[in-house]
């Protein structure tokens, strides 16, 4: 598979009575994205505000990020199986509106949701923080269920970046990026010398509103299986989770997977880069045992001298990242595992619940206990009623001036375990 | 004005004598002793060990709260601006004594502290997390290279600046994790990982991984009806009123309570000390984290040979592992002379 990424790159986002981009400012008509969203009849009402890098603007409780995409060449439609019919993507020409992201905001359950600050320190440990953001505020009708009001939440702001990414159809776009992938003895063939390396996407799908969606289909019930890594750029894989905002993937970030852009980055050079294994991180043993019996036969079916595993939550799924790590190890395969930690609020707890020798090699998000105080902001987008119960959050840590004393855990993408940040942790 | 350092030496050290006077009781004396004398010329006149304290390794270690009481009353009027204990290298009591007196001192007198010891003495695995132990050689010959490194830290702490990682300033790492922002992001310094460890070149792990201590499983036994088995549980089931007072969290004591007669645990006589689980099934029903009622029918049944008329009980709810190691060797040791032969271990 061949993916050319045309980037146009925006530098604003201002509301106008079209939807339409220009010189690189993304204008919104809130009147015809009010319309896409409330085509849900579960969807009570839906506010539309912009949020710009540098303003001093707090954006909570934070659901999902989409960035604005669209197919221009090439088979399937973004988010395919969700949006689209579920053909296959990953090849052609897709254009991306660049700095520009779909902010999906709702208490779907008070405590997993986020906090995205576009200024100060919070805004330091935060991606979002600087794009320029258009985001909805989404009220469900009365007694609607936890989730229904996830999906609905879900397909609003996948909607409505696929509404402003149709913008970039037609728009010459300002950098060029190609990435490749070949069948599979054809990829091996062509770097015959340098050693082949994959990519091990472990998927959160603890269920219960834990859950990632691979064309369409809820990824508790797939088997691992392999992918070209330029079918996550067009929108195979997406976010449905609601879990500790500091280290859940949006569907942002699996759009833009950064271990798969540093394996290409590398492609050719150091390494040949092969291709994914995605897997799951289901709570059943028996399902942790197969899935990570998976991945090493996989892997070692691909023939592979080495992986990169990245984890995706904590707690429980720290238990299929060591079963992964450990399993490709014994085939023979060399490992790095990117993870994050939970080592309390003074550092001083073991930071995984598991363990492994064969885990020698790890890079981490750092620790996501770690608390910081975000001073009051200006201007609101969302809420503040949940802020107490955030996960990182706790009795108290929202002051009456509106400054918040939280958990990093509590900043959506702060401890993001694609390798997103620079952040990161060490012992002293 | 220069600092004033206490500084704390064993007798061998302070030239006393060797093991046959490990027995020395705690001495205070004026000025630089030993090894207080290469820190002098280190602190190049900005600080000063005004007093140095001897006392015997074993006397410390057998006489722990005798030695402290009588050191702190040594060196309390003295308005020190730092203690420093050691180095220590690899003499085990040694360690342990450095750490436990700079550990009271600390505490008692709320002088800053400072130590110096081979990592894997038994005083670093101790201490390290309390204060800052100078990484040093395994003998006196790393005396030489210690000193300096010891004294720069002592005057940084005794100032009150900021300690840099431990690789910078040359202490033991103390286990904490704290952030930073690196130079390149994540993706970017996995792929660099990998491709090293590809070319076996040496790499850097973010993150060493703890060591678990793994304990392999007993053989099955054959012939249950013949058994003596006990229960032990880190669930925190206790008698109404928690009478041993387990803590709810780091548990530093477990309890033994007396089962003979009693056929289940009832919920108006048992409930659970423990803090990290939601109590209100255990409270409701003890049996259901210590399962007496099911093994006394089993007894009754001829399934198993005997239950163990003492159950032992503590809280695994962030208690360290060197407790639960201590706690497990005793109930070893006295369930193993009871004629136990078996122990179902329940936890939370």
């Amino acid at each position: 598979m061949r993916l050319e990424l045309g980037n146009i790159l925006i530098k604003d986002v201002q509301f106008g009575s079209a939807n339409k981009v220009e010189n690189g400012c993304l204008y919104v008509d809130v009147a015809s994205i009010k319309a896409v969203v409330l085509e849900d009849e579960r969807i009570k009402e839906v506010t539309v505000d912009l949020a710009r890098p540098g303003e001093s603007i707090r954006i909570t409780p934070v659901k999902d990020v989409v960035e604005p995409r669209v197919k221009v060449e090439g088979s399937g439609t973004i988010f395919p199986g969700v949006i689209g019919k579920v053909d296959t993507v990953g090849t052609g020409r897709t254009h991306v509106l660049k700095g520009a992201a779909v902010v999906t905001c709702g208490k779907i359950l008070g405590f997993q949701e986020g906090i995205v600050d576009m200024t100060g320190p919070g805004a330091e440990y935060t991606p979002f923080s600087k794009l320029n953001n258009v985001c909805l505020i989404i009220e469900p009708i009365e007694d609607l269920t936890p989730y229904d009001y996830e999906e609905a939440v879900r397909f609003a702001g996948l909607k409505v970046g696929t509404l402003l990414g149709e913008l970039g159809k037609n728009i010459t776009p300002d950098e060029l990026e190609v990435f490749e992938t070949k069948p599979l003895i054809e990829q091996i063939n062509q770097y015959p010398n340098l050693p082949k390396v994959g990519y091990v996407y472990m998927l959160q799908t603890q269920g219960l509103l834990h859950d990632t969606y691979v064309y369409g289909v809820d990824g508790k019930q797939i088997v691992p299986t392999i992918m070209y890594p330029t079918e996550m750029m067009d929108g195979a894989i997406i976010s449905g989770n609601c879990v500790s905002a500091c280290d859940k993937n949006t569907t942002y970030h699996h759009l833009n997977n950064p271990i798969i852009r540093s394996l290409y980055a590398q492609h050719g050079k150091e390494i040949n880069f092969v291709g994914a294994i995605i897997t799951n991180e289901n709570v059943f043993l028996a399902d942790k045992e197969r899935s990570s019996n998976f991945t090493s036969k996989l892997a070692t079916y691909l023939g592979l001298d080495g992986v990169v595993i990245s984890q995706e939550g904590f707690g429980n799924p720290d238990t299929d990242l060591i079963m992964n790590c450990k399993k490709i190890e014994q085939s023979g395969i060399k490992t790095v595992i990117v993870t994050d930690e939970y080592a309390g609020r003074d550092g001083m707890s073991q930071s995984l619940a598991d363990s492994d020798p064969a885990a020698d090699a790890v890079v981490t998000g750092g620790n996501a206990n770690e608390v910081i105080e975000l001073p009051p902001m200006d201007k609101l987008i969302g809420s503040y009623a949940y802020v107490d119960k955030i996960a990182g959050g706790f009795d108290g840590s929202l002051a009456n001036d509106g400054s918040i004393k939280v958990e990093i855990q509590a900043i959506t993408g702060a401890t993001n375990e694609l390798g997103f940040n620079k952040l990161t942790a060490k012992t002293y | 004005m220069a600092l004033k350092v206490i500084h704390y030496i064993n007798q061998f050290f302070a030239n006393v004598g060797g093991e046959e006077m490990a027995n020395y009781a705690p001495e205070l004396r004026k000025g630089a002793v030993g090894p207080g004398i290469g820190l002098n010329a280190a602190f190049a006149g900005e600080a000063e060990v005004v007093a140095t304290v001897i006392c015997g390794d074993s006397y410390f270690n057998e006489h722990t709260d005798t030695a402290v009481s009588k050191i702190i009353n040594l060196i309390k009027d003295i308005k020190a601006d730092i203690f420093i204990a050691g180095p220590a290298f690899n003499a085990g009591r040694y360690g342990t004594a450095c750490g436990g007196i700079a550990s009271e001192v600390e505490r008692e007198l709320n002088i800053p502290v400072v130590s110096a010891m081979y990592i894997e003495n038994p005083g670093a695995d101790i201490y390290k997390k309390e204060m800052y132990i100078i990484s040093t050689k395994g003998s006196a010959t790393g005396m030489r290279a210690a000193l300096p490194k010891l004294a720069k830290l002592a005057l940084k702490i005794a100032r009150g600046e900021e300690i840099l990682d431990p690789d910078t300033e040359g202490y033991i790492p103390r286990g904490i994790r704290k952030n930073y922002f690196a130079d390149k992001i994540g993706a970017e310094r996995a792929v660099e990982m990998i491709i090293k460890k590809l070319k076996k070149e040496e790499f850097k792990t973010e993150y060493p991984m703890s060591k678990f201590d793994r304990v392999e499983p007993g053989k099955a036994i054959k012939n249950m009806s013949k058994t003596r088995i006990a229960i032990v549980t880190s669930g925190g089931i206790v008698p109404i009123g928690n009478p041993d007072r387990v803590e709810a969290s780091s548990a530093s004591k477990y309890g033994i309570y007396n089962i003979a007669n009693v056929l289940s645990l009832a919920e108006n006589a048992y409930e659970t000390a423990h803090g990290g689980y939601d109590p209100v099934y255990a409270n409701h029903n003890p049996n259901r984290v210590v399962p007496l009622d099911v093994l006394k029918d089993l007894e009754k049944e001829g399934v198993i040979g005997s239950l163990h008329p003492y159950f032992y009980s503590t809280t695994g709810n962030g208690t360290a592992v060197k407790s639960s190691h201590e706690f497990a060797e005793e109930i070893a040791a006295t369930l193993i002379a009871d004629g136990v032969q078996a122990v179902i271990l329940t936890s939370t």
